[in-house]
């Protein structure tokens, strides 16, 4: 059975669900910042699940108390990045955890040509397998049209 | 069918509405605690009565669009701006316009950059921080330098202006500074004279409220004059106006501060053995008449 029969990609919170709206995303900054996180914008276009360190748009916002400002600069992120994948992570510094706590996609190209399996043929006839981004064939920054 | 939402005539109950929203509360706070400032408590109470309309027009499912509540406080030194622009944050989220009581202070400085580029995170930054508050710029016309080319003041003025017209019902503009110079700052930038909606001045204070506000002062530090004492400082405020360099309240606060220092010394020099608690608490005229305003009628210092 196919949990996910779309092309979306589901990668951190929320990727199942439809698109967030501004308000829903407002709602999640401000949980963040209640829990006194550093939040912050990043972009991608390359869709593989292992790609872990996406662009960072901007510096890491510490020490903000309102999501408006934060909700400017996704917004701005997407004018500038329309077509690409945008995801805001917040960062729990708490000794012990020290690591991102929150990670979100908030902007999705319009069309995500999905994922192929490539089987490569190693020693013995043994098969290894990968999955490919149809959407990496091409070269960064014309992957998904203008 | 008489449908009651759609009836014009359906009504609501102003005054209950009024008493319930404590307004009242928060327009009592401020007549006690700042003396004169009548176009100042005026403006706010208009405000509050706008609230209390737009909270009645949207029972009755009006629309009631947030009204633009950008300020600019303009008037001589020490007349309260600053201080009325810290508690306009407090009575605006009590009145439910914005979302935090937090003000956040910035000058030129905090605003504008060194070099190219240095502008515009250096003014997101702050509007970040402040978002949600009230915004609070202080001697608002050092923004704007035309006579130095290489200032970078216009490249922040161009991103407040647009914040301010955007983001209306997320951030509150407050601008303050002398009249004269903040007219031209005006003239030089029509753009941020029309965003501002408020425009207050800040009149000089009379005698009688500069009397008022050094008893407020005095009861804060836990002085109080003796009877005498209050005569002579009317006194010497009426001398006092009429020199240079008078700077209303804050003149009255220093001239609070030399009043203590004459008292602390006068006890030490008349006082030997034991001191009431009284004594330590009260002004006496003397320590007011030994100013230069009543000797040679030349101010202490501002």
């Amino acid at each position: 059975m196919m949990t996910n029969t779309g092309n979306r990609v589901t990668q951190g919170q929320f990727s199942f669900l439809p698109d967030l709206t501004d308000a829903q995303i407002t709602a999640q900054i401000k949980y963040a910042l209640k829990n006194k996180w550093a939040v912050s914008v990043e972009y991608t276009d390359d869709p593989h699940p292992r790609n872990t360190y996406w662009e960072m748009f901007g510096a890491p916002m510490f020490d903000l108390k309102d999501p408006a400002g934060i909700l400017l600069e996704i917004n701005n992120c997407r004018k500038t990045f329309p077509n690409h994948y945008i995801r805001v992570m917040a960062f729990d510094s708490k000794q012990g955890v020290e690591s991102p706590s929150m990670s979100y996609l908030v902007n999705r190209p319009k069309n995500e040509p999905g994922f192929g399996l490539v089987r490569t043929e190693a020693e013995g006839r043994n098969i290894r397998y990968r999955i490919s981004s149809y959407a990496t064939d091409k070269p960064e920054g014309e992957r998904y049209g203008k | 069918m008489n449908d009651p939402n759609t009836n014009d005539e359906k009504a609501v109950d102003l005054a209950a509405a009024f008493r319930d929203s404590h307004i009242q509360e928060v327009l009592d706070k401020l007549d006690r605690e700042l003396i004169g400032l009548k176009p100042v408590k005026t403006r706010i109470r208009e405000t509050a009565a706008l609230l209390l309309v737009d909270r009645l027009r949207k029972q009755m499912n009006l629309s009631a669009g947030a009204p633009s509540l950008h300020m600019c406080f303009t008037g001589n030194p020490g007349t309260g701006k600053t201080t009325v622009a810290l508690r306009m944050a407090e009575i605006l989220h009590h009145l439910g316009y914005i979302r935090r009581p937090d003000v956040v202070s910035v000058t030129r400085d905090d605003l504008v950059g060194q070099y190219i580029g240095h502008t515009a995170p250096k003014t997101k930054e702050v509007l970040k921080k402040a978002m949600g508050g009230v915004l609070f710029i202080d001697e608002a016309y050092y923004l704007y330098k035309p006579e130095n080319e290489r200032d970078y003041g216009a490249e922040s003025i161009e991103i407040l202006l647009q914040i301010m017209e955007n983001n209306r019902d997320d951030l509150v503009v407050i601008l303050a500074g002398y009249k004269d110079r903040m007219d031209k700052f005006f003239q030089s930038n029509p753009g941020m004279s029309s965003r501002i909606a408020h425009h207050v001045d800040f009149p000089d204070y009379s005698p009688d409220e500069l009397v008022s506000i050094a008893k407020l002062m005095l009861e804060k530090m836990q002085y109080a004059f003796s009877p005498d004492a209050a005569t002579a400082f009317r006194d010497y405020i009426e001398r006092r106006q009429s020199l240079p360099h008078f700077a209303n309240a804050r003149s009255v606060r220093n001239a609070l501060d030399r009043a203590r220092l004459r008292q602390a010394n006068r006890l030490f020099a008349t006082q030997l053995g034991e001191i009431t608690k009284k004594q330590l608490m009260t002004l006496e005229s003397d320590d007011i008449r030994a100013s230069r305003v009543f000797k040679d009628g030349v101010a202490d210092s501002a």
